[in-house]
């Protein structure tokens, strides 16, 4: 049984409802406390990114299955500028805001797998998945 | 064409004046068994005779549906206020056309049914005018909710002489951290204080964003000559920090609030004792 959610990422509230919905699938897929807290806050920073880089996009929140190991998996996907230098923008430190530049290296770090696809001038693709221990 | 329209428009309105008693009766049982809630059966007959006094006049006057709007658009208000769902609420109007409709069927003449036609049109129209106004009231009370909780979640606290803290509750976003800190900046001028203690216990995820405000808040307090301590970091929450990177370089922070508490009291110089008879004594220390 595969459960699957589109949710929209346009305004500050959205990510707010990101956060809320991937905390009670990481609890429901049986995450420890820890993951939850690593998984929603990794959730927190690319729902952000896609709202304040590319101006709005979705996620796609699912429960995965590896034999009998259970996983939270998101997709987040936008329509924005894309990033030219993915080596570059995975750098601790590097920001073309006004943040911290963490919120992409920092996440890699949160979660079990990390795969990031753009291309400039067409968006970004990040699918990043926490597996339950 | 518009002839015929006419025709139908006059035999209408000659037919919701001739029989306004048994329409209005129907279009209140109709109102009262569209919905679940208490209704006030006084009220809502008061306010349905005024809707239909108001129709007739907007008829009778070319069709100017201002007076009406604005009945409707109170309707309305009150009605989201009161919790009725927008179907409940856009029912009302839209049963005028069924209790219309039984004394037109009687009628039976093709002027009255080409009329109802025409009749049904301005009512589908009110009724959407209806649900726009109820759309725009709920969000004006979910607006102004958010600016009283904004209002609420960001209180002040005084611990000790000297020793304020915010005990923060929820998410914090760019706009609630500018409340904060601005409350917090205002009460440390106010109390005179020089320690101030943030608690994010209540805070379920600190990422970049909070991270960085907190930051900010922490140096502002600072340039106003304040020390900052951030206490309630939990485990989930210091594991999580660290995996991000986030540096908290020379701020200290603590797991609870108690521990904070202890920690800028002796910062302030005060020593609390244990006394003999399991009583809490408190001295200064000379300098």
């Amino acid at each position: 049984m595969t459960t699957a959610e589109e949710l929209p990422i346009n305004v500050n509230g959205d990510v707010v409802l990101v956060r809320q919905r991937v905390r009670t699938v990481a609890v429901n897929v049986g995450l420890s406390l820890v993951d939850q807290t690593k998984v929603v806050t990794a959730a927190s920073e690319l729902a952000r990114n896609a709202l304040v880089y590319a101006g709005g996009g979705q996620v796609r929140v699912e429960v995965v299955h590896n034999g009998v190991r259970q996983g939270l998996r998101m997709t987040f996907s936008d329509n924005g500028p894309g990033i030219p230098d993915i080596e570059q923008a995975l750098t601790d430190g590097w920001t073309t805001g006004n943040g911290l530049g963490l919120g992409l290296s920092g996440s890699r770090r949160l979660v079990d797998e990390f795969a990031l696809e753009s291309t400039p001038g067409e968006g970004t693709l990040i699918t990043v998945t926490k597996w339950a221990r | 064409m518009s002839v015929h329209t006419d025709a139908g428009r006059r035999r209408i309105e000659e037919l919701l004046q001739e029989h306004e008693g048994r329409v209005l009766k129907r279009w209140l049982e109709i109102a009262v068994s569209s919905t679940s809630n208490q209704v006030d059966r006084g009220g809502l007959a008061d306010q349905l005779r005024e809707l239909y006094q108001s129709l007739r006049q907007s008829f009778g006057s070319s069709g100017d549906l201002s007076d009406l709007r604005g009945l409707l658009a109170e309707l309305s208000r009150d009605r989201a206020r009161q919790g009725f769902t927008p179907t409940e609420t856009a029912v009302v109007v839209f049963g005028l056309k069924e209790a219309l409709y039984e004394t037109v069927e009687e009628d039976g003449s093709p002027d009255a049914l080409r009329g109802f036609i025409w009749f049904s049109r301005v009512i589908d129209d009110l009724g959407l005018f209806t649900v726009e106004s109820y759309a725009t009231a709920r969000e004006k009370i979910i607006i102004d909710q958010a600016e009283q909780l904004l209002e609420l979640s960001t209180p002040v606290v005084k611990l000790w002489d000297g020793i304020v803290a915010v005990p923060l509750v929820g998410t914090l976003d760019s706009a609630r951290t500018q409340v904060v800190m601005e409350k917090l900046l205002q009460t440390l001028v106010d109390t005179g204080s020089e320690h101030a203690v943030i608690d994010i216990t209540g805070v379920p995820a600190v990422d970049t964003e909070v991270a960085q405000h907190l930051l900010k808040t922490v140096v502002a307090a600072r340039l106003m000559g304040a020390e900052c301590v951030i206490s309630g970091i939990r485990p989930q929450i210091a594991h999580t920090i660290v995996t991000l990177g986030i540096e908290f370089g020379d701020i200290v922070t603590k797991a609870t609030l108690a521990d904070a508490l202890a920690h800028t009291l002796r910062a302030s110089g005060v020593r609390v004792v244990k006394g003999g008879e399991s009583r809490i004594a408190v001295r200064t220390v000379e300098a």
